[in-house]
């Protein structure tokens, strides 16, 4: 059997006062490419924090690469998971550089030294999301494209085997939302992370990944994109009276 | 880090110069031969001349050293920790808890029954005071994610105390009311020896405590989840930095009383110099940044040749202030 890099059974998230989810399972591979899609505040949010550690959990296990969650301390896991959240970097007066370089930070001494290890993989990154070009710049000087480029760089940097992102496609336009796209299935497939992302651009993510978790607040079915669409689990995703699901195209319809 | 090394040099240079202006300004016009050889232990030719360069600008010098250098570095720290280029002991109420706990000190005793006046009360009052609010501001920082409304509860807390300090301030005599406010113009000059050691212990251990969190501040420079998704644990660095914070705000306050904008500007015109946010390179710069304008400060407060003193606020104030605006207007939106 091959090993998992990810094992989430009956999971619970939210907070002691509101659960957002629960019953969530699902088991990913290296080298997978997974999309959580769902209407908005079911919790798909929560889900990433929680699996990261920035968010108790209410039940159930994770276990990452077959390591029970409560077993690793924060900074083990900082060299399993790397993040990229919807919210953007507390400073921008930062330069790409040096954000990417912080990306290094799970791997370096208490001084932060870098070693010749560090700075090939920090160059590495750079030139796999072609910034080396960018790389004194500040990130207030760059558009939101780039600076998603560079998030998703530095959690690369980080060389851990999965990577979680947030909606990291939202405020791009159709090509950049494909670019990043293509450049996280390249992640999964070429460089065997196994990547995780939560997502509203459900007809983009049918044709990528190769896994999704729906939301739905009741089975939450996970599954390959096509074996869900002949389940019908994409028809109930949003109210019927609004869009329709085509089947035979893998995408959503107005209804007039 | 190697190409950052002229601009240390440089800034060496001017702490030094500084420092030597500093040294051989005052209200007694002393020769600057006499103060270099006085320097360099040699004998002077009027013994006045050496007990005031020995026993009072040479501690004022040190003691405008660690103000303004410490000050500004606990301005950057409060910059980081709270994601908020507007941060500083003074917008924060730091200072302002600092005032409060000594105007209890020296007004309140009446109320609080007769305190043992010692030359420590008011340090401790007044660290005690900057401490509480900038515990109190740490949880409000933790329940409001948003930046603006953090300062106007600095602002508020700003206010609560100005209402209290004059409250006590109507009930109290003329003589504990001179001494508040002495204290609260701020001043660089009136510590000995002795108390310049005690106040560059309390520095030097903000400092090693800063030094220590460098990674972890490099972290929050990105925000708090990521910087827990880096490996830092929060609550341990958080509090570190809290108490390398207060220790340098609270001390400082407390000895030299609440000195504005140094805090807050430093830092800025730090990284006007530094295009960097790596705090292994801003927390030197900023330390001897902040010293030299101190330094500059108190010559200009000296009034040299004259036998006044200006309160050394006012002068921080008159620099700082038109700095602040004068980022803001230029660069549109401030950016730590």
């Amino acid at each position: 059997m091959e090993q998992t890099a990810l094992k989430i059974q009956n999971l619970g998230i939210g907070y002691t006062s509101r659960v957002v989810a629960q019953h969530i399972n699902f088991t990913l591979i290296p080298g997978e490419l997974c999309a959580i899609v769902g209407v908005n505040g079911i919790g798909k949010s929560t889900l990433l924090r929680s699996i990261a550690g920035l968010q108790p959990h209410l039940k159930g296990t994770v276990e990452i690469r077959q390591k029970p969650f409560e077993k690793q301390a924060v900074s083990e896991r900082a060299k399993e998971i790397a993040l990229v959240l919807t919210e953007p970097p507390a400073t921008r007066n930062l330069t790409v550089r040096e954000l990417i370089t912080l990306g290094r930070q799970p791997h370096t001494n208490w001084w932060g030294t870098l070693t010749k290890a560090d700075t090939t993989k920090i160059r590495e990154s750079m030139a796999l999301f072609s910034l080396e070009e960018l790389a004194s710049r500040k990130c207030f000087e760059l558009s939101d494209g780039q600076l998603q480029r560079v998030l998703i760089a530095r959690a690369m940097a980080q060389d851990t085997p999965i990577i979680l992102l947030d909606e990291p496609t939202t405020h791009l336009d159709l090509s950049h939302k494909v670019e990043i796209f293509k450049r996280l299935q390249q992640l999964a497939h070429v460089h065997h992370k196994t990547i995780l992302f939560t997502t509203h651009e459900i007809d983009l993510a049918i044709q990528l990944c190769d896994k999704m978790l729906i939301l739905d607040g009741k089975e939450n079915p996970f599954a390959a994109p096509c074996e869900l669409i002949e389940k019908g689990c994409f028809e109930s995703l949003f109210p019927s009276e609004l869009v329709t699901f085509d089947a035979a195209t893998g995408s959503f319809k107005l209804k007039k | 880090m190697v190409s950052y090394r002229f601009r240390f040099l440089v800034l060496v240079f001017i702490l030094l110069a500084a420092w030597m202006l500093n040294v051989s300004l005052g209200s007694v016009a002393i020769p600057l031969q006499a103060t270099l050889s006085s320097l360099f232990g040699q004998p002077l030719e009027q013994a006045s001349w050496e007990y005031i360069i020995t026993q009072y600008r040479l501690p004022k010098a040190l003691t405008a050293i660690l103000v303004g250098g410490g000050l500004s570095l606990s301005g950057l720290l409060m910059q980081t920790l709270f994601r908020n280029p507007l941060a500083g002991p003074f917008v924060l109420g730091i200072s302002s808890g600092a005032s409060l706990g000594a105007a209890l000190l020296l007004m309140g005793s009446a109320l609080l029954g007769q305190l043992i006046f010692c030359d420590f009360s008011l340090v401790v009052a007044a660290s005690v005071g900057s401490f509480l609010v900038l515990l109190v501001v740490l949880l409000v920082a933790n329940q409001v994610r948003d930046t603006m409304t953090l300062l106007i509860i600095g602002l508020m807390f700003g206010s609560i105390t100005a209402a209290i300090v004059s409250v006590l301030a109507y009930f109290s005599n003329a003589e504990q009311l001179q001494r508040f406010i002495f204290w609260s113009y701020g001043s660089v000059g009136s510590l000995s020896w002795h108390q310049n050691s005690i106040l560059g212990g309390l520095v030097l251990v903000g400092i090693v405590l800063s030094v220590v969190s460098i990674k972890s501040l490099n972290a929050l420079l990105l925000g708090e989840h990521y910087a827990q998704s880096l490996g830092v644990s929060l609550k341990r660095s958080k509090l570190l930095i809290i108490i390398a914070t207060g220790l340098l705000a609270g001390s400082i306050t407390a000895f030299a009383g609440p000195i504005a904008f140094v805090g807050l500007a430093v830092p800025h015109l730090t990284r006007q110099l530094f295009s960097t946010m790596e705090h292994k390179v801003l927390i030197p710069a900023v330390f001897l940044y902040g010293a030299v304008l101190m330094l500059l400060c108190d010559a200009i407060a000296q009034l040299p040749t004259a036998a006044q003193v200006l309160p050394i606020n006012a002068i921080t104030s008159l620099v700082g202030a038109p700095v602040v605006i004068w980022l803001l207007v230029r660069k549109r939106k401030m950016l730590f």
